[in-house]
């Protein structure tokens, strides 16, 4: 009899059920579409770090920002015999390898220090470093030494405009010097060889590199080819791709640690140390052992590293936290807001029926568990009302599956004001952003799943509960009283 | 509970047969409301003793306290002083469990306005009264099948409320009341929205079970109604005197 009447009573209120349900149902989807794709935007966050700093990377340890006139590698100095001159101009070409000018190098020895703390797994040691090569042509420089312009009342000569004038280029790429080693951690552990080989132990010294085949392709780079690295000519030896197809990877040409070293000028040094601890739960604990045994170091974990996931994931990262958590809570409370409201609306309307069942022997429990029931069902109503939009927001989402790009930035992780913004450093700066392109995937897990039935079942309990209320104080003399 | 089926004990219409041992015993019965700001006295030291397969009838003015009256009877309500005794339980000093139990077991409502649940069919209707007495399904259904027929409406029983005239509606609360095996019947002006043929008919049902045994207590305003009682009371300004 209880579920006769409670579905003659729903069935009878059709318009008050619809409203009620699709309150709930509205509410619940949101909540399911937001989460998953907070759930997707951690992902995509955590994919875009991987492709940086590796798979299982837990903390990185960095230099301090350096002063100003710190840091850097080989500078561009050109002498008098600099390039090859002919008609009065000279012709110009040069590489050099410099590191991050505004974070500050660690000591060789800092990874051995790391790897031998008690809760770390695993810690290895690379040198981020640019490549820059300046090319251009300017005047014979040789002439202006024998005599400048207005000196010998001769109009200045030479140069590509025939007039003493200089034109330069700059072009530059990503080198990381890794120990090919232990690869195990760090950005290493997120790439596979699409061609040739992998750098192994065997390189250790050797010019010899790996190089991003995207980077590759752009570059009509080949296996076998030479490629000029701060001024040494390195053969390419494989091609290597993001394990993830969805992104890329940390640099462009990866060489052996100690060539990167010898050729930027910048002997027994890195500039970062990954590092894997035993367990997820150690990483506090390595994160301060390291701060407090190794000086002047700034040590990022990865909630540290995600914030410095910029563009348009972590603009969609923001809007998802701020705007659709917001918007979930406040859908989700006029939801649950009209819920209450309808039943207590409801129980009012039905208070000759519910002083009749009382007169004729109810008790307030059999009442109040008749509200709360119709209640529950019309939450559960929405529930899966709510869970098949949600589902099919998230199904659209998968099938649309949008392309989000980031740019991930070593030099934020000391955090704002330390080492300065992304281009503050110049070409050193630039040399530490990343930009990836990463595909937004909304997962579907058995967490969202249950976060509907339970939001369904809360929504109609809190308004059974109100309106049971409700109907638990109507004295059954007065009920019948107050309707004539 | 001594005697709970319409059927179980005979009386005849003069009262002939019916047994000595009072159902009801009121005493000194003061009923009082708050009304904004001013005291309603309903009901002013009602004295009053019914007994078994009783037919009484209470008329009285508009506000004359006859609703409060039967609401004390049906344990609905409880006096602000005095004695309700049904049979040996005090209804003025019951706890809200056992008015529920009483309501549920001994009395029988039938109202003006019927009040049935319009999404329910006459079956489920009267199934309802049921409810509280944890039956099992095949002696509830027994019992439903059995008070339609008593009041005429078997082959009615998978109609809803809306499909059915007012004289019809009435039996099936009137169904719905006797289902349970009451001791007692109490209705609330239970023709007052019937038309003159109507209101015969379910005279006659009320007639019939009362002479079946059950104790009858109409509220009501119909002259008509009163004449076929046993007894007529009037209450009025809060008291009862015999007519």
């Amino acid at each position: 009899m209880y579920w006769i009447y409670l579905r003659r009573e729903l069935a009878g209120r059709k318009k008050q059920t619809i409203i009620v349900a699709v309150g709930l149902a509205v509410a619940i989807a949101l909540v399911i579409v937001v989460n998953s794709l907070s759930a997707g935007v951690r992902d995509a966050q955590a994919q875009a770090l991987e492709s940086v700093y590796g798979v299982g990377t837990d903390l990185t340890v960095t230099g301090v920002a350096a002063q100003p006139g710190e840091g850097g590698g080989q500078r561009f100095e050109f002498d008098s015999d600099a390039g090859q001159t002919a008609d009065g101009t000279t012709s110009v070409s040069q590489s050099r390898l410099t590191a991050d000018f505004t974070r500050g190098t660690l000591a060789a020895s800092t990874v051995d220090s790391v790897a031998s703390l008690d809760a770390v797994a695993a810690a290895s040691g690379a040198l981020s470093l640019t490549n820059i090569t300046f090319s251009g042509e300017m005047p014979d420089m040789s002439q202006m030494q024998q005599g400048g312009p207005g000196e010998s009342g001769e109009p200045p000569a030479g140069g590509p405009d025939g007039a003493g004038g200089s034109a330069f280029d700059l072009n530059s790429f990503t080198v990381l010097g890794i120990d090919p080693d232990d690869t195990a951690v760090g950005p290493l552990s997120a790439v596979e060889v699409s061609e040739g080989r992998a750098l192994t132990s065997s390189d250790a010294g050797e010019l010899v590199t790996v190089v991003d085949a995207t980077y590759a392709t752009t570059n009509d780079i080949s296996v076998g080819d030479t490629i000029d690295v701060g001024g040494s000519d390195v053969e390419v030896v494989g091609l290597i791709a993001s394990t993830s197809s969805d992104a890329d990877t940390a640099a462009n040409v990866y060489i052996p640690l100690e060539v990167a070293q010898s050729l930027a000028g910048l002997e027994d040094v890195v500039s970062t140390v990954y590092v894997q601890a035993t367990s997820a739960d150690q990483i506090d604990t390595v994160q301060a052992e390291i701060e407090s045994s190794v000086a002047e170091v700034t040590v990022s974990s990865q909630s540290d590293l995600a914030s410095t996931v910029s563009s348009s994931l972590s603009s969609a990262s923001s809007l998802i936290t701020n705007l659709g958590t917001w918007l979930s809570i406040l859908v989700l409370a006029v939801a649950l807001a009209l819920a209450v409201l309808f039943t207590i609306s409801g129980v009012t309307r039905r208070t000759r029926e519910f002083g009749t069942l009382k007169a004729i022997g109810w008790s307030n429990g059999r009442v109040v568990g008749q509200v709360a029931g119709e209640s529950v069902i019309q939450g559960l109503i929405g529930g899966a009302i709510g869970l098949a939009i949600g589902l099919a927001g998230i199904w659209i989402i998968n099938v649309i599956s949008p392309t989000i790009s980031s740019t991930i930035s070593s030099t934020d992780q000391a955090g704002p004001g330390q080492g300065g913004g992304p281009m503050g450093g110049g070409f050193g700066g630039m040399a530490q952003q990343t930009a990836t392109d990463v595909v937004l995937h909304a997962p579907i897990t058995l967490w969202v799943v249950a976060a509907a039935v339970g939001i369904a079942i809360a929504g109609g309990l809190i308004a059974g509960a109100f309106g049971g209320w409700r109907a638990a104080r109507l004295s059954p003399a007065e009920a019948l009283r107050s309707v004539g | 509970m001594s005697t709970t089926h319409p059927t179980a004990r005979p009386a005849t219409a003069s009262g002939e047969g019916l047994t000595s041992s009072p159902i009801y015993a009121l005493q000194a019965v003061i009923r009082e409301y708050q009304q904004k700001n001013r005291k309603v006295r309903a009901l002013a030291g009602v004295e009053l003793e019914i007994r078994e397969g009783e037919f009484v009838t209470i008329q009285g003015p508009t506000g004359g306290g006859k609703s409060t009256l039967l609401q004390m009877l049906g344990a609905l309500d409880r006096p602000t002083s005095g004695v309700v005794k049904l049979g040996e339980v005090d209804l003025a000093k019951a706890s809200n469990a056992t008015l529920g139990r009483v309501r549920a077991t001994e009395v029988g409502f039938v109202f003006q306005g019927f009040n049935l649940i319009p999404t329910l069919t006459a079956h489920e209707n009267v199934d309802m009264g049921l409810e509280p007495l944890g039956l099992t399904g095949a002696d509830r259904r027994g019992r439903v099948t059995e008070a339609l027929a008593q009041v005429g409406l078997a082959e009615r029983a998978d109609h809803l409320p809306g499909e059915l005239s007012g004289g019809q509606q009435q039996r099936v609360a009137i169904a719905r009341a006797i289902a349970k095996r009451p001791r007692v019947l109490l209705a609330d002006e239970p023709t007052g929205n019937l038309d003159e043929h109507m209101r015969d008919e379910i005279l006659d049902l009320l007639e019939g079970l009362n002479r079946d045994g059950l104790t009858l207590i109409v509220v009501t305003h119909d002259s008509a109604v009163a004449r076929r009682a046993h007894r007529r009371l009037r209450l009025e300004k809060g008291s009862v005197r015999e007519i």
